[in-house]
C-alpha cells in the first residue's frame, strides 16, 4: 500500500516536469495538466478509502525504520486535506485554461502550480518534521513563482511582502525544528508524541512551542500575524488567488492543529490561550476587514483570514466536537472560498472592474452567475441548509459544553458580521442597476461566460451543496480524523508497528 | 564552543533584526541571509557538538564501537543551506524587478497592491509625490 502514500507526492511532481519539457501549443499543455490533477484527484480518493477502511497507514523510505527513516502517514485528517486540496487543484486547472493569458503559460504556470500541489501532498502526509519544512519549501518557490508570475506591478508589490513574511516564517520554523532535535534527539511527530512531557526544561520547550506556534501562524495568517494576506492575494490573476485561498493559509492551520495535537502536550505554556484569544481576534479583525473594503478581492481576502480564525478556534476548544467541526469546516472553507474567488473572477471579467462602484445589473445580464456567487455567499455565512451552518452549529455547541459563553457570542456575532460584506456584494454587483458602460461593444475577446471558466465554479458550487445538504457521510469521515488527532495511538502504531511490512512493500514496489 | 556559538548566533539574529527593520529593501534582504544562517548556526549547536569522533564506522563493523559525532544535524543543515540560497537568489530577482517596475526600494512606497482604484486611477506621478510628502 505504500505507493498510494509516495504518489499523490510523486505524481505531480512528474506533471511538472513533463509539462514544461513536452512541446504542444498553450491548450494541449493545459490539458495534460487537467489530466494530472484528474489523477491526483483519483489517487487522493483511493488513500481516502483505504484509510477509511483500515485505518492510518505509513511508510519509511529507503528501507530506514522509523525513528530513522522519513515517515510517510495518511491518517484521516491528512487524507481528507488531501482530497480537498486536489479538488480544488483540478478546479483551478481547468479555470486557467482561460484565465491564464498566453504569457503567464508559457513562464510555466502549469508546471508552478503541480508543484504547489506536490508541495500541499507533501505536507499533509509527511510524518517528519524536517520533511514538513522542506515541503513548505517547495510550496512556497513555486507559490512565489505564481504569484510574480507576469511580472505585474502590483504583483511585484505584493509579492514583496508575501515572500518576506514567509522567509521570516521559513526562517523560524527550522530554528525551532533545531532547537526541538536538540532537546528531543528526534523529529519524527510519532516518536515526539509523549516524549515532550518528559523534558526537563519546559522553559525551554515552551519557547519551542511558541516559535512553532508563530511560524505556522504566519502561514496560516491568525492574528496578529495576518497583514500580508489582504495585500497580497488580490494581486495575481484570480486562478492563482483561487489556488492560494483554496490551499496556503490552510496547509498552515493542518501543520498547527498537527503539532498542537500530536507534538506538544496541550498543557504547555499558554499555548491554547493564546491560540483561542487569537482565534476569536482573527475572526473579528477579518469580518471587520471584509467590511471596510470595497475591492471584491479584498473583501474575499479578508473572509479568507476570518474562516482562519473559525479553524483555530476548533483547535483551541479542543473537544471531539470542536476539532470535528474544524475538519469539517476545513474542507468547506477549500472548496468554497476557491469557488468564491473564481466567481469573482468572472464578475471581474465580465465588468472589467473589481471595484463595487463599478459594478451593477449583473443579476440581469448573468442570472447563473448571481445564483453561484449567492449559493457561495450564503453557504460561507452558514445560512442553515447549506454547509457552513452545521460546522458553525457544532462550534457554538461544543462552546456551550464547556461553557464558553464568550466564544459562542462572538461566533455568532462573526456570522452576522460576515452577512454585511457579501450581501453588499449581492446588493451592488448584482441587484444594483446596470452602470452606464461606455466600452461596453469593446469587452475582452473571452468573455466571462467561457466554459472553463464556469465549469469549475459550478462543480465546485456543487460540491457546497452536497456537503450542506447531505453532511452526514462527511460528519462521519471529520468525527473519524478529529478521534485520530485526540488519540493518535492508531497513527503511532502505524508508524512504528506495521513500519516492517511496509519496507517489504517498498522493496517490492522498487524490484 | 556551544557558547561561542550561541553568543554568534546572538550577535547574528539582533544584527539581522536591526537590518530587517529598515525601510530599505535592499538592507532588509541582507537581514534576511544573515537570519538564515542564525537558524543553521541554531541547528548545529543544539544537535550536540563532539569533538575528533567522525561518524566513521570500521571496516568490518556494522556499528560504530566509540561514540561518534551525529551527522544528522549536519545533514539538516546542508539541505537548509541549498534551500535558503536558492530562496535567496529568487528573492534578488524578485527585489531587483520590484525595484525596475516601481522606481524605489523603499519598503513604505511601495504600496500599489493595497490602494483603493480610485487613488489608483489619479494620475500616477501626484500619487507618487503624495506618498513622498506623507513620508
Amino acid at each position: 500500500m505504500s505507493w498510494l502514500l509516495s504518489t499523490p507526492i510523486f505524481l505531480p511532481m512528474m506533471t511538472a516536469a513533463l509539462v514544461f519539457i513536452l512541446p504542444g501549443s498553450r491548450r494541449a499543455r493545459g490539458w495534460f495538466s487537467i489530466a494530472g490533477s484528474a489523477a491526483h484527484l483519483a489517487l487522493s480518493l483511493a488513500l481516502l478509502l483505504t484509510v477509511w477502511r483500515t485505518g492510518p497507514i505509513a511508510a519509511t523510505m529507503g528501507s530506514w525504520p522509523a525513528p530513522f527513516g522519513i515517515t510517510l502517514v495518511a491518517d484521516s485528517f491528512g487524507a481528507i486535506m488531501l482530497c480537498t486540496a486536489s479538488l480544488a487543484g483540478l478546479a483551478v486547472s481547468i479555470y486557467a485554461l482561460v484565465d491564464i493569458d498566453d504569457d503567464r503559460a508559457a513562464g510555466g504556470f502549469d508546471s508552478f502550480l503541480q508543484m504547489l500541489l506536490a508541495g500541499v501532498a507533501g505536507a499533509f502526509l509527511t510524518g517528519d518534521l524536517f520533511n514538513l519544512y522542506v515541503w513548505f519549501e517547495v510550496m512556497l518557490i513555486a507559490s512565489f513563482a505564481l504569484m510574480t508570475l507576469g511580472g505585474d506591478r502590483r504583483q511585484l508589490d505584493g509579492a514583496v511582502k508575501y515572500v518576506a513574511i514567509n522567509l521570516i516564517s521559513t526562517v523560524l520554523l527550522l530554528t525551532a525544528i533545531g532547537l526541538l532535535y536538540g532537546l528531543s534527539g528526534t523529529l519524527n511527530m510519532a516518536d515526539l508524541h509523549g516524549r515532550l512531557g518528559q523534558i526537563g526544561d519546559q522553559g525551554l520547550l515552551s519557547v519551542v512551542a511558541l516559535l512553532f506556534l508563530i511560524a505556522f501562524g504566519i502561514k496560516a495568517a491568525m492574528f496578529p500575524l495576518f497583514f500580508w494576506l489582504p495585500a497580497s492575494y488580490p494581486t495575481p490573476p484570480m486562478a492563482i488567488s483561487a489556488l492560494f485561498a483554496g490551499l496556503m493559509t490552510k496547509v498552515g492551520v493542518y501543520a498547527l492543529i498537527r503539532s498542537f495535537t500530536l507534538i506538544f502536550p496541550s498543557s504547555i505554556g499558554l499555548i491554547t490561550e493564546i491560540i483561542l484569544a487569537s482565534a476569536l481576534l482573527t475572526m473579528v479583525a477579518g469580518v471587520l476587514g471584509a467590511i471596510a473594503s470595497t475591492d471584491l478581492r479584498r473583501i474575499l481576502a479578508f473572509h479568507v483570514m476570518a474562516s482562519i480564525g473559525f479553524l483555530l478556534l476548533g483547535l483551541a476548544l479542543g473537544s471531539a466536537l470542536a476539532l470535528t467541526a474544524a475538519v469539517f469546516y476545513m474542507v468547506h472553507a477549500m472548496v468554497l472560498k476557491t469557488q468564491l474567488f473564481m466567481t469573482i473572477g468572472i464578475v471581474g471579467r465580465e465588468a472589467k472592474s473589481f471595484e463595487l462602484e463599478d459594478l451593477g445589473g449583473l443579476y440581469r445580464s448573468r442570472p447563473g452567475l448571481a445564483l453561484t456567487f449567492l449559493l457561495g455567499a450564503l453557504a460561507l455565512i452558514g445560512i442553515p441548509p447549506l454547509s457552513g451552518f452545521w460546522a458553525k452549529l457544532m462550534v457554538i455547541q461544543s462552546g456551550v459544553d464547556v461553557q464558553a459563553w464568550f466564544v459562542v457570542v462572538v461566533v455568532i456575532a462573526y456570522s452576522f458580521l460576515s452577512f454585511i460584506p457579501l450581501m453588499r456584494i449581492w446588493a451592488h454587483a448584482f441587484w444594483s442597476p446596470e452602470k452606464v458602460d461606455i466600452e461596453k461593444d469593446e469587452r475582452d475577446a473571452v468573455r466571462g461566460n467561457d466554459p472553463y471558466l464556469t465549469i469549475p465554479a459550478v462543480g465546485l458550487t456543487a460540491v457546497i451543496l452536497l456537503i450542506g445538504l447531505a453532511p452526514d457521510p462527511l460528519l462521519q469521515l471529520a468525527g473519524d480524523a478529529a478521534n485520530g488527532i485526540l488519540e493518535p495511538s492508531g497513527y503511532i502504531d502505524a508508524v512504528f508497528g506495521r513500519s516492517s511490512i511496509d519496507i517489504a512493500d517498498i522493496r517490492d514496489v522498487s524490484k | 564552543m556551544e557558547i561561542i556559538l550561541g553568543a554568534l548566533a546572538g550577535i547574528l539574529m539582533a544584527a539581522s533584526v536591526w537590518l530587517m527593520l529598515s525601510r530599505n529593501l535592499v538592507k532588509f534582504l541582507l537581514g534576511l541571509v544573515l537570519i538564515g544562517n542564525v537558524a543553521n548556526l541554531v541547528i548545529f549547536a543544539s544537535g550536540g557538538l563532539t569533538y575528533g569522533a567522525p561518524p566513521l564506522v570500521a571496516d568490518g563493523a556494522t556499528v560504530p564501537t566509540e561514540a561518534v559525532a551525529n551527522a544528522l544535524p549536519q545533514a539538516l543543515i546542508l539541505t537548509a543551506i541549498v534551500i535558503g540560497f536558492g530562496l535567496v537568489a529568487f528573492t534578488l530577482v524578485l527585489a531587483l524587478r520590484a525595484y525596475q517596475e516601481l522606481g524605489t526600494v523603499n519598503v513604505d512606497e511601495m504600496n500599489l497592491a493595497e490602494r483603493s482604484a480610485a487613488y489608483q486611477r489619479k494620475d500616477e506621478k501626484t500619487v507618487m509625490a503624495d506618498v513622498r510628502h506623507a513620508a
